[in-house]
């Protein structure tokens, strides 16, 4: 009786300073006490933004054998590349909060855990391989800069190694759009229609409007989030409508206009109905993603075993020698 | 029954250049030694950030607690000996 109100005081105790810490700015390392909300939150947002990189490969993937150029083609190889080193990064980030990798592949399966809704969408042109560096990444990286300062230290860590990289993806992806700018009737054309295609989406992979975003007080109070979703939507529309500008594209929202009093482009509205469906399974390419990432776990386990297989034999032979 | 796993878990040390201390990376998963060293590579250092790395074995680590903090990382006020500006010089003394 006795023993249950104290571990609930001191438990209020622990919260309490663990809450004091992460408002003085302090991280949290994974071996210092957390609440277990904490811990959940960080959990889900990890795996998910690990699945995300992983799964992003796909329609980057769909381009690699017929890529332009040589050129094109390592400068795609090695990006995609890097998004499957994201993923690592953050699967082992995230690792420290004591889920396997196994478990998180599994929740991945399973659809417990989600991976950005982004990538529910077709890469139908090589066009769209510029889209995706310039607007996917480009809208990845803000979302990402903000989370360097996230209060969980793993994850800040690992945000401040992926942001490193994350430049060269966008710079990629605006070269290959401003290229085909420059090119035929045609390939304007194309550019422009993958523009049209992703821009929306792009804006979606910041999540609901602030006022529909129903858990996100918790993340606040304890740092993991630093941004709100429609400040971090704001800051990716005010810097690429520029960027959109100088190459001649334009971008597909007949109510983006500049606010001069509030300094900011003010949007249309975005199309949530679709969100929500994507998000529900019944995007164009939801199935095609998780069947392939299963295929290709399930056809590559005879690789693990071989691994393992390897090294029992070796520390087998190293004990029969001693 | 399967024997699929994830392989297992590894720290990586780095070493941005000659001279230079070994810092933590973060970690990688392997089945051995060598495949350890193979993926810390290509996970940690695909732009020339490294010169030579270390890996660990992640249940090999041995870390303090955080509520050792104090006792173990006690600032030692009480021994400012430790610190030069204790020492009294002789008036005209140089270079010391
Ligand atoms: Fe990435
Ligand atoms: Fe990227």
């Amino acid at each position: 009786m006795d023993s249950i109100q104290d571990k609930l005081s001191k438990d209020e105790a622990l919260l309490a300073k663990f809450e004091e810490k992460v408002q003085a700015g302090e991280s949290v390392e994974p071996r210092d006490w957390m609440p277990e909300a904490y811990r959940k939150h960080l959990v889900r947002q990890m795996s998910q933004h690990a699945h995300s990189e992983v799964i992003g490969m796909q329609p980057e993937g769909n381009w690699v054998t017929r890529a332009p150029s040589l050129r094109a083609k390592q400068i795609l190889l090695a990006k995609i590349q890097d998004e499957g080193g994201h993923g690592l990064y953050l699967y082992s980030a995230a690792e420290t909060l004591g889920i396997s990798r196994k478990e998180m592949i599994e929740q991945l399966h399973t659809g417990k855990a989600k991976y950005s809704n982004i990538f529910n969408y077709p890469s139908l042109t090589w066009a769209d391989i510029g889209a995706i560096g310039w607007l996917v990444d480009g809208a990845a990286i803000v979302n990402q800069v903000s989370l360097q300062r996230t209060s969980y230290a793993p994850y800040s860590r690992a945000m401040v190694r992926i942001c490193k990289e994350e430049s060269f993806h966008q710079r990629q992806g605006y070269e290959i759009m401003a290229q085909m700018m420059k090119g035929t009737a045609e390939q304007r054309e194309m550019a422009q229609d993958a523009m049209n295609r992703w821009w929306w989406p792009s804006l979606m992979m910041f999540g609901p409007h602030d006022t529909d975003s129903p858990h996100s007080a918790d993340a606040f109070r304890w740092k993991i989030k630093r941004h709100t979703n429609d400040e971090l939507r704001q800051k990716f529309i005010d810097k690429t409508v520029q960027q959109a500008e100088v190459i001649g594209l334009t971008v597909p929202d007949p109510d983006l206009k500049w606010n001069e009093q509030k300094g900011c482009y003010d949007y249309g509205e975005i199309n949530w109905d679709e969100f929500n469906r994507v998000i529900r399974g019944d995007g164009p390419c939801n199935k095609q993603r998780l069947e392939h990432h299963i295929r290709v776990h399930t056809e590559g386990a005879w690789v693990r075993e071989a691994a393992e297989a390897y090294k029992n034999k070796n520390e087998q032979q190293s004990i029969n020698l001693n | 029954m399967s024997t699929d796993t994830q392989l297992d878990s590894w720290e990586v040390f780095m070493q941005a250049r000659t001279g230079a201390n070994f810092i933590h990376q973060g970690s990688i998963h392997a089945s051995d030694k060598k495949m350890a060293l193979q993926n810390a590579r290509d996970t940690y250092s695909r732009r020339g950030e490294g010169t030579s790395i270390w890996v660990v074995p992640t249940s090999e680590i041995v870390a303090s607690s955080p509520e050792d903090v104090d006792m173990l990382f006690d600032p030692s006020n009480d021994k400012i000996y430790r610190m030069p500006t204790f020492y009294t010089m002789p008036e005209g003394a140089k270079n010391i």
